[in-house]
């Protein structure tokens, strides 16, 4: 057994919103420069220029990447030998609040979908929880931006629908959505599961590393096919055309029942931003 | 190539879609919320908070500011949210938006019937689009906070014409160049 304060889960929540709004990460900086180097579009090319350009001068300035810092989304897994003395919900929008508040961060989030005041510290976050073996939590946080996730769906498809199914709804979904989720995209895809597991597979492979690639070999298939065919959609940075539309695809998988095919895809704009932490 | 506000038609005239320019003077922020305030305005015959000839409303909610800063990051937000408000704006002497991502076909059609231009701001450039913002005034709908509208006065903004006076729209004329798969 061990016991965790939960002034510790607020303040490395608070310091994980505000690092991941204003440090994108290294690896993500890379892979935009490569495709930056290879973009076919002139105006794409500059576009991915300016991208960048920002994205070192938040880094260097402190201040966020994007003014749109999100709703927070919270992964929390908790070992089952951990014990807090009070609720971990409320310490972790305690950390949300501060990281809005203090850190200078816009306050997107509003009380009612309906009435729509804002609650003006971006509270609450979303948060999942899973419980796991051993004596510690993890902790990943994102700020999710709007305008991709207003690009993401959920389809119940059937299972002959299958893997072409599948692709056409991912390829029709990005090429509709064109300029509006801030491209170059990743796309989060979950399949199987139900409803709202897929969506959560699909939010979740959003917090995989970049460079990662699916364990599964079929759904590792898929994100190599799928890359590739969203390229050459032609949608490109900002949907101006170009070459790249999207830097990664990432697919997370689950069992399902034998008539179903859910398929959820959630859409990442460029500014992909998500921190982890192990306490 | 460089423009100033007041925009003349002559100046909207020589805008062609695709052209980077940098936009420099007075322009005003405004999103969801003051739009649909501004409206309310237009129907109630009241007077608007700012005169629309000659200047351009951008799409932003800029983050919180900190204390050595002008405004916190300000980047476009998504500009098809505001199609069911432009129409009747452009009715009342607005030419000029700033936004990001595609438009509505009857967004398009207004535009064209107007002489007006939407220009694009790059999405997420946020840090780096603040720069170019030397001042900024509240001026009305201070409870609306983010989405209060504000006076800017900007020195060479980077922007991108998107749809222009002659209905050419950058979105359509790229992608088709670029597609090599149809859905």
């Amino acid at each position: 057994m061990r016991i965790l304060d939960l002034k510790e889960v607020t303040k490395n929540v608070r310091d994980l919103f505000i690092d991941a709004c204003e440090n994108i990460g290294d690896d993500f900086l890379s892979l935009l420069r490569k495709y930056q180097s290879k973009e076919e579009s002139e105006i794409g090319k500059k576009v991915l220029d300016q991208i960048i350009e920002n994205d070192l001068l938040a880094r260097k300035e402190h201040v966020p990447m994007c003014q749109d810092t999100g709703i927070g989304v919270v992964f929390l897994e908790i070992g089952s030998q951990v014990v807090f003395d009070g609720d971990i919900y409320e310490a972790i929008n305690e950390g949300v609040r501060q990281a809005y508040v203090e850190g200078y961060l816009r306050k997107s989030v509003v009380k009612h979908p309906l009435d729509r005041v804002n609650t003006n510290d971006n509270t609450p976050a979303v948060i999942h929880t899973k419980i796991i073996p051993g004596d510690k939590v993890k902790i990943r946080v994102a700020p999710k931006g709007a305008g991709s996730e207003n690009m993401s769906l959920v389809k119940m498809l059937i299972p002959s629908d299958g893997v072409e199914g599948i692709e056409n709804l991912v390829l029709k979904t990005v090429f509709e959505g064109g300029g509006k989720p801030c491209p170059p995209i990743i796309v989060g895809i979950g399949i199987g599961g139900n409803l709202e597991k897929a969506a959560l597979l699909a939010k979740e492979a959003l917090f995989r590393d970049i460079n990662d690639e699916s364990e599964d070999e079929i759904a590792r298939q898929l994100e190599i096919d799928l890359l590739k065919k969203i390229n050459e959609l032609g949608v490109g940075p900002m949907g101006f055309g170009g070459t790249t539309t999207a830097l990664a695809v990432k697919v997370n998988v689950y069992p399902c029942h034998i008539a179903s095919l859910p398929v959820a895809i959630n859409i990442q704009c460029h500014a992909s931003r998500h921190k982890s932490i192990i306490i | 190539m460089k423009i100033k506000t007041p925009l003349t038609d002559q100046d909207l005239a020589s805008l062609k879609a695709g052209d980077q320019i940098y936009l420099s003077g007075t322009i005003y922020t405004g999103r969801d919320a003051a739009h649909k305030r501004l409206v309310a305005l237009i129907k109630e015959n009241k007077d608007l908070p700012f005169n629309f000839n000659g200047t351009a409303i951008y799409y932003v909610g800029p983050s919180p500011k900190k204390p050595n800063q002008v405004i916190g990051s300000a980047g476009p937000t998504s500009s098809y949210r505001m199609d069911a408000y432009s129409p009747l704006l452009m009715e009342h002497g607005l030419k000029v938006m700033i936004g990001k991502g595609p438009r509505s076909e009857e967004f398009k059609k207004e535009l064209v019937k107007h002489k007006g231009v939407y220009l694009s701001a790059v999405g997420g450039a946020a840090a780096l689009i603040s720069k170019s913002i030397k001042k900024c005034t509240l001026i009305a709908y201070e409870e609306l906070g983010a989405e209060a509208i504000y006076e800017l006065e900007v020195e060479d903004m980077p922007l991108i014409v998107t749809y222009d006076i002659y209905g050419n729209d950058l979105f359509a004329e790229g992608i088709a160049k670029h597609q090599k798969r149809k859905i």
